[in-house]
C-alpha cells in the first residue's frame, strides 16, 4: 500500500523531520511517495531522490508556490488522496498547518502527534499534556497523520536510491485568499532544538534577554548545544518563542536535557519526556521538575553554570 | 463585522488527570473544568476587537451539555454580546465539530471566526484548519498578533524557527496562541450580570445528523515512569554521572 509524505523543506533542503518520517513510513506501507512544493525545487528533488525507502518524488513546482500557504496545498493533495492509504508528515508546524485541512476536504478524522506505531491504523498519542498516553484506532480509509520524530532516525541519502519524479497538476495561480507577507527566522550556527544533541534550557529565573543569553550561550557554544526555554522566560522576552519548549512549544528528545531554574510544570515536562537523561538544577528542592529528572543538583544557577562551562 | 468565537469546557489545565478503572477512557468525574486556555485568548481577542470599534458582535458557541452553560457565562462577563449552545452528549472529534461549525456559520453568517490554536485535553490542534478547509475559507494558525483592514486581516504566525505574516482574505478562520494577547480578568459583578444574559440552546442534530467518531480510543494509561532524580552535590559529581555513568557527555 502507498503512503504520501507531505515535505517539509526550507527551498534547500529537507527537514530532519521529514527524514525521520520517511523512516516511519516502512511500518506505514511497502512504498513510499514523497511531495515537494514549492518553486525552483531540482537541488531538493535531487536530494529527495536519493533518500533511503522513498521510491517516488512528486513535484509541484510553480514559481506562485514559492512561499505557498496551506490554502493552496491542499487542494494539491486532496486530488491525489485517493491513491493512498496514508497521508502524513513530521510534526512540524508546517504539516500542523496543512494537513488538518486536508483530512476535513478529503472527509476524513485525522491523528495528530503519534508517538508510535502500532499498525497502519493504530496508533499511541500523547494527551493532557502528555500526562496521559491514549491509543486510538481508525476506521478511516485513509488515515491523515502527524509523527512525533524522534523516535526514528532520519533516513540518511544513497546515491544508489533514484526514486521516479513525477510533477503533478499545479493551477496556473494561487486562490489567493491567504498571501505570504515576510518572515522572521533566527538564522543560527546551533543544531535545531528539535534535533539537537544536547539541550539547555532557561526559565523565568535568568531575569533578562541579557543574562540569558550571556549565562546560557557560552555552555551552549561548549556542548554544541541547541537553547530551550520555558514559556515564563519567553513570554517575558528573554528568548525568542520558537524557542519555547512543552506542549505548546517543541517537544524535544536530545541525549541530554540540562534545565536551569525551571519549576517543572506539566506544561514544560511534557516537551522534554523523550530526552535520554533529564537534568535538573533549582534552588528549591520541591521544585516539581526534580520529580522527572534522572540527576539534580539544588544550587543557584549562576552559580553552577559557570563551573559547568569551565568543567566542560 | 461580526466574530464568531467558539469555546471548548475541558479540565481545568492545573489538574492531574488519571485512566478510568478499565484503562479505556480518561477518568473527568468530578474534576474542575475550564474553558479551554487557548479559547480565552480567542475570546479577548474579538473583545478587543469590539472595543476598538473594529467588530460590531462577538458570538460564542460551545457544543456539548448544559454543564457548557460555565464556560459560555465566562465568555459573557468577559464581554462577548450572545452564547449559543448546541446541545449533543456525543464525543465528535475536531472534524464532527469542524462540521457542525460550518452548519451554524451558515445561519449566523459571521465575518470572522476566532478560535484556539489547539485543546489541550485531547491536543489535536485541528478544527480550526479543518473548519477553514470546509468553508474554502482563508486560515491564519497559531497566530500572535492580528489587526484587520477593509476585508483583510494581518496575521504573525509563531512557526518553527520563527514567525511569518500573512494577510487573509476575511472571512477567514484565525486560531490563537498564548501570545495573541493576556486574558482579562472576570470582574464579580459582571459574572453575576452574566448570569442573567440568556443562552441560545440548539439542538446539535437540527443542525446536521451526527455520525459516529470514525476514530475509537481503545486504551489510555501513563507514559513511562522517570525520576525522582538522583540529587547530587557538586557540579564534579554531576559531570562525573554524566559522562560514567549515563555516557551522554
Ligand atoms: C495552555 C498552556 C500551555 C502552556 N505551554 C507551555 C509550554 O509549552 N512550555 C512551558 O514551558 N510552559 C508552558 N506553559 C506555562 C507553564 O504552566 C509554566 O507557567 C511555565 O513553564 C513556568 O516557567 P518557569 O519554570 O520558567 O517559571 P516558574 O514556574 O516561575 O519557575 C521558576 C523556577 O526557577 C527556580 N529558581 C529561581 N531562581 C533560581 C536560581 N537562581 N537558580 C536556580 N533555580 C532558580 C525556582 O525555584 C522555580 O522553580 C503553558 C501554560 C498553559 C496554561
Ligand atoms: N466542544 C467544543 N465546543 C466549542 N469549540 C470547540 C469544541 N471543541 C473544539 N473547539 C474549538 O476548536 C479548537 C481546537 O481544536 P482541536 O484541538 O482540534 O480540538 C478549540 O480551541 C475551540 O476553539
Amino acid at each position: 500500500m502507498s503512503i504520501l509524505i507531505l515535505a517539509d523543506h526550507n527551498g534547500h533542503s529537507l527537514k530532519i523531520s521529514t527524514r525521520q518520517a520517511v523512516t516511519a513510513a516502512k511500518l506505514l506501507g511497502d512504498e513510499t511517495h514523497l511531495l515537494l512544493v514549492g518553486a525552483n525545487l531540482d537541488e531538493l528533488i535531487e536530494e529527495a531522490r536519493q533518500l533511503s525507502g522513498v521510491s517516488k518524488v512528486l513535484v509541484a513546482d510553480a514559481p506562485h508556490l514559492i512561499h505557498a500557504v496551506a490554502e493552496d496545498i491542499a487542494p494539491l493533495i486532496t486530488c491525489i488522496a485517493a491513491s493512498y492509504r496514508t497521508i502524513f508528515g513530521g510534526h512540524s508546524s508546517f504539516t500542523r498547518d496543512v494537513l488538518p485541512r486536508v483530512a476535513a476536504m478529503t472527509d476524513v478524522s485525522m491523528i495528530s502527534d503519534v508517538i508510535e506505531i502500532l499498525d497502519y491504523r493504530t496508533f499511541k498519542r500523547p494527551i493532557y499534556a502528555g500526562n496521559l498516553v491514549s491509543t486510538v484506532q481508525s476506521d478511516d480509509p485513509i488515515q491523515v497523520l502527524t509523527i512525533r520524530g524522534s523516535r526514528y532516525k532520519p533516513s540518511e541519502l544513497n546515491p544508489a536510491n533514484t526514486a521516479d519524479v513525477e510533477r503533478i497538476e499545479v493551477p496556473a495561480q494561487g486562490l489567493q485568499l491567504a498571501t505570504w507577507q515576510s518572515e522572521t527566522k533566527q538564522s543560527s550556527d546551533r543544531p535545531e532544538l528539535a534535533n539537537a544533541r544536547i539541550v539547555i534550557s532557561g526559565g523565568r529565573s535568568l531575569g533578562s534577554q541579557e543574562k540569558f543569553q550571556a549565562t546560557l550561550g557560552p555552555l551552549a557554544e561548549k556542548l554544541n548545544a541547541a537553547i530551550g526555554a520555558s514559556r515564563a522566560a519567553v513570554d517575558a522576552g528573554y528568548a525568542p518563542n520558537d524557542a519555547q519548549v512543552g506542549q505548546t512549544g517543541t517537544q524535544v528528545a536530545p541525549d541530554l536535557y540540562i534545565a536551569f531554574g525551571i519549576s517543572g510544570s506539566i506544561q514544560h515536562t511534557a516537551g522534554i519526556k523523550d530526552s535520554k537523561v533529564i537534568v535538573a538544577v533549582n534552588l528549591d528542592p520541591d521544585a516539581p521538575i526534580f520529580q522527572i529528572a534522572d540527576y539534580g543538583l539544588v544550587a543557584d544557577l549562576f552559580d553552577v553554570i559557570p563551573q559547568l562551562t569551565n568543567a566542560v | 463585522m461580526k466574530i464568531l468565537v467558539p469555546i471548548k469546557r475541558v479540565v481545568d489545565y492545573n489538574i492531574q488527570v488519571h485512566p478510568t478503572a478499565d484503562g479505556k477512557a480518561v477518568d473527568i468525574s468530578g474534576l474542575k473544568m475550564s474553558p479551554n486556555p487557548f479559547d480565552e485568548n480567542a475570546i479577548e481577542e474579538a473583545i478587543r476587537l469590539k472595543e476598538a470599534g473594529t467588530a460590531s458582535e462577538v458570538v460564542m458557541v460551545s457544543f456539548g451539555t448544559e454543564s457548557n452553560h460555565d464556560v459560555l457565562r465566562h465568555g459573557l462577563a468577559m464581554g462577548a454580546d450572545r452564547a449559543i449552545l448546541v446541545k449533543t452528549d456525543k464525543t465528535l472529534g475536531s472534524l464532527g465539530i469542524a462540521k457542525l461549525l460550518k452548519a451554524l456559520i451558515e445561519k449566523e453568517a459571521p465575518n470572522l471566526v476566532l478560535m484556539g490554536k489547539q485543546s489541550v485535553d485531547d491536543d489535536a490542534g485541528q478544527a480550526p484548519q479543518m473548519l477553514a478547509g470546509l468553508l474554502g475559507w482563508a486560515q491564519g494558525t497559531f497566530v500572535s498578533q492580528l489587526t484587520i483592514e477593509n476585508q483583510t486581516a494581518h496575521v504573525v504566525r509563531e512557526v518553527d524557527g520563527g514567525t511569518e505574516s500573512l494577510s487573509l482574505k476575511l472571512p477567514a478562520v484565525i486560531s490563537a496562541d498564548l501570545r495573541l494577547n493576556a486574558p482579562r480578568f472576570v470582574k464579580l459583578p459582571n459574572l453575576m450580570m452574566a448570569k442573567k444574559k440568556p443562552i441560545e440552546s440548539i439542538e446539535a442534530e437540527t443542525l446536521l445528523p451526527l455520525k459516529d467518531l470514525k476514530v475509537k480510543t481503545i486504551a489510555v494509561e501513563y507514559p513511562a515512569s522517570r525520576g525522582p532524580a538522583k540529587i547530587l552535590n557538586s557540579v564534579d559529581e554531576l559531570i562525573n554521572a554524566l559522562k560514567n555513568e549515563a555516557g551522554v557527555l
